[in-house]
């Protein structure tokens, strides 16, 4: 079955709809990036490996562990 | 009733429905443009390197609570911006937003800027926007804006705030620097603003607004204009002392304080006759000259935050 427009506030609204498409896309880029440059900012990575909501020490290395 | 209908009845009483530019004019973008371009400075000269992506977030963040306090301000002041001739087209009062629209707008925006800054920055950074916009809309526009003809002096401070939060973004602290910038633009806010009322015709007396030329009549606002030009020119030369000043930036500020300091005192000695002889040109020169004189002081702290980088900046080399 092919979607139609079923009411003409589809038409009349397309531009609004569009700039807040545009605005969600963007908010998603930026908390993206916001991630990947926290991530890459950690001193030493294995911080955010280890950790998965519950410290998870069975990552860490064992000569780290038994230090 | 179905939103449908609802919006159908809304768009007949208007003639108009709102689009996403309607909307984007509830920001009031020309204030955001200033808000960027020193929020952007007190990030860029702060002795801490930010990371661009963080930086870019941060102004964004900025622009964003800056826009967000001009809906709000919108919302409230519908009723005064409906009764002056240069209001009268913005988005509420011309009917195409609803002020419910206006405010929930301007809380949402703001609410998202605070917590994004604060999660992508500090919460020194977060907490100095939240009062901005605080202060922008409960001190200035609810309070300050209706009940004294000083309104703009205190309600400057608003707009005074954004290189200090670009500045806590990067070191996330406040400084002497952080807050010379904040007196720069706070002292520089009336001098500005008086030499546009004084040549503007405007209708705030109309719409209940206590603006100095009406209550205190214009040769008080002339004295106003030279006192604090001259209350502003040791805080424009002291913020070139600072770590982010050098020889650079002191030779700007000396050329553009004696430059606005003449045009103050020009206004200072004239009177109404003198202004309608000349269609009020020396008023109408001062206030160009008081963007050129802001515009000039930060593009010359970014210059010195330049010339740092190859080591020539500053009073050091």
């Amino acid at each position: 079955m092919v979607i139609r427009v079923e009411h003409e506030l589809h038409t009349r609204r397309k531009g609004r709809n569009a700039g807040v498409g545009l605005l969600l896309v963007g908010f998603i880029a930026i908390v993206f990036g916001l991630t990947v440059v926290k991530v890459l900012q950690l001193d030493d990575i294995r911080q955010f490996e280890t950790f998965d909501h519950a410290p998870r020490p069975q990552l860490v290395p064992e000569t780290e562990v038994g230090q | 009733m179905t939103d449908f209908s609802a919006n159908e009845q809304t768009i007949q009483k208007a003639g108009h429905e709102a689009g996403m530019g309607d909307y984007f004019a509830l920001l009031k973008p020309r204030v955001m443009s200033l808000v960027v371009f020193t929020a952007l400075v007190g990030l860029l000269v702060a002795p801490v390197p930010v990371h661009p992506f963080l930086g870019f977030v941060a102004i964004l963040c900025i622009a964003v609570g800056a826009g967000a306090s001009g809906a709000l301000n919108m919302w409230w002041d519908a009723d005064i911006d409906a009764v002056m001739k240069r209001t009268a087209s913005r988005p509420i009062p011309s009917g195409r937003v609803a002020p419910g629209e206006a405010l929930g707008i301007g809380v949402a925006l703001s609410g998202f800027a605070i917590v994004l800054l604060g999660l992508a920055t500090n919460f020194l950074a977060a907490g100095l926007l939240a009062f901005t916009i605080f202060f922008y809309l409960v001190v200035y526009s609810m309070w300050l804006k209706r009940a004294t003809p000083q309104n703009i002096v205190i309600g400057g401070a608003a707009g005074a705030f954004p290189p200090m939060i670009g500045w806590a973004v990067a070191t996330g602290g406040v400084s002497i620097e952080s807050v010379l910038m904040f007196a720069l633009i706070f002292m520089w806010t009336p001098p500005h603003f008086w030499a546009l009322a004084l040549f503007v015709k405007s209708d705030y007396g109309r719409a209940g607004v206590p603006m100095l030329t009406e209550t205190h009549g214009r040769d008080a606002t002339r004295r106003h204009v030279i006192v604090y030009t001259l209350l502003l020119v040791p805080v424009a030369l002291g913020l070139g002392l600072t770590s982010i000043g050098g020889p650079f930036y002191m030779a700007v500020a000396v050329v553009m304080n004696a430059w606005f300091l003449k045009g103050a005192y020009d206004i200072w000695q004239r009177d109404d006759a003198a202004c309608e002889a000349d269609k009020h040109a020396v008023e109408i020169k001062v206030f160009k000259v008081s963007l050129y004189y802001l515009f000039a002081h930060f593009g010359a702290l970014l210059v010195e935050a330049a010339l740092r980088l190859y080591g020539l900046g500053g009073w050091s080399w």
